[in-house]
């Protein structure tokens, strides 16, 4: 290599090292302060920000989604299999939403009630045809079954 | 010297690389349609309906591809552009420039496509969360070097500067990828996992992976076919560039 290359390879070498060690310290930082969602047992320890608008995420538990028969109101519950935390909203849920399922809600704390305006559902990252999944759920009710 | 490394020296020379994308161009894009129509034919036809989803599953056979895609274009933008800036190869900075746009293409077909699925899924077409942001990052970082490549009148110049910028952007990559480790984003983490188990039907896996396979022959075609333009626009007044030339226009005075 000529003594022009390595010294060309060398400052763009160091370029990139000075740029590589800026992104991951902003990345640290960020790591630390950016969240895009607080789970329900972050927000009953008090690390959501009171008073303002946060997003809260989690599942909604089994058997705890009541909706109003005059109305769009629904009322269910968040959990992180931990704590739980029972949420208010007016509108149309989204396609997946459903007791089990992940969900993303925006809204603010209100007398220990989180009262979202805008649910998301979140979707894991499986994917199966529909009679794997009724294998799989058949295969754990049995297997729930000879436990009992 | 080593055969293999002669020949890539030779693959270096403007004249050789051009006769050689030529014949290759062809091979390519026949490779690309048909493993393509392969794997749509598979993914929206024979692959079973998702048991959530149902058939809007179906838009990751797109949009997983090209998300693959724009991180594998900047990559080798980037990389050809390392080679530019220390070697200051001509061809390398023709190929580093050539895959720009295609990658700025895959990753706004990325983007498209995530937000049509994103609606019914998730309820929204956009969300600032890590993994959509920084793929928007992406976006804008090509069209940085596209813009920065166009600005500048030399076109080597320009070609190099456009590199360093390519490069200085590579630290975005590591973050689109881990973005869904990293932080909690409403975007699902990693399905398929090139080392372990991947968390997709093996009937729904197929497709996904022959139609990953056309995009990367299509890509390469694409940027051969656009670094055969450019160099015929770079070397214009050179006497091979005439003699290719040459038997076209001579009938036309004669």
């Amino acid at each position: 290599m000529t003594p022009t290359r390595k010294r060309r390879l060398i400052a763009v070498g160091l370029v990139l090292l000075a740029v590589a060690a800026a992104a991951t310290l902003t990345v640290f930082a960020l790591g630390k302060y950016q969240t895009y969602l607080y789970s329900p047992s972050e927000v009953l320890a008090g690390k959501a920000p009171a008073g303002a608008s946060f997003r809260l995420g989690g599942v909604v538990l089994e058997h705890s989604l009541q909706r109003a028969p005059d109305s769009l109101k629904v009322a269910f519950v968040v959990t992180d299999r931990f704590h739980e935390l029972p949420v208010e909203y007016t509108g149309i849920l989204p396609d997946l939403f459903r007791e089990g399922q992940s969900i993303v809600a925006t809204g603010r704390l209100d007398h220990g009630r989180f009262v979202a305006r805008e649910v998301l559902a979140k979707h894991d990252e499986t994917y199966m045809p529909k009679e794997v999944a009724d294998a799989i759920a058949k295969a754990k009710a049995a297997q729930a079954h000879s436990a009992r | 010297m080593n055969r293999l490394v002669l020949w890539f020296h030779r693959l270096g020379s403007p004249p050789y690389f051009y006769r050689f994308a030529g014949r290759w161009l062809p091979w390519l894009y026949a490779l690309a349609l048909l493993t393509g129509a392969i794997g749509f034919y598979g993914g929206l036809v024979i692959a079973p309906a998702d048991y959530q989803q149902g058939d809007s599953f179906r838009i990751l056979y797109v949009h997983v591809p090209c998300a693959w895609m724009s991180l594998f274009a900047y990559a080798f933008m980037a990389g050809n552009g390392f080679v530019a800036l220390v070697w200051r190869i001509k061809l390398a900075e023709l190929l580093a420039m050539a895959s720009a746009p295609i990658g700025a293409a895959f990753t706004f077909v990325t983007l498209v496509t995530g937000s049509i699925w994103g609606k019914p899924t998730w309820g929204t077409w956009w969300t600032w969360d890590a993994r959509l942001t920084s793929e928007l990052v992406l976006l804008f970082l090509y069209f940085g070097v596209i813009g920065l490549h166009q600005a500048i009148e030399d076109l080597r110049q320009a070609a190099r500067a456009a590199a360093f910028l390519a490069l200085v952007g590579v630290v975005n990559l590591p973050i689109i990828h881990y973005s869904v480790v990293w932080w909690n984003t409403l975007h699902q983490a990693q399905t398929v996992n090139l080392l372990g188990e991947s968390k997709i039907d093996a009937r729904m896996l197929w497709p996904l992976l022959v139609l990953a396979f056309a995009t990367h022959v299509y890509f390469f075609a694409s940027v051969l076919a656009r670094t055969r333009a450019a160099l015929l626009a770079l070397e214009s007044g050179k006497a091979w560039v005439r003699a290719l030339v040459a038997p076209a226009t001579e009938p036309a005075h004669g």
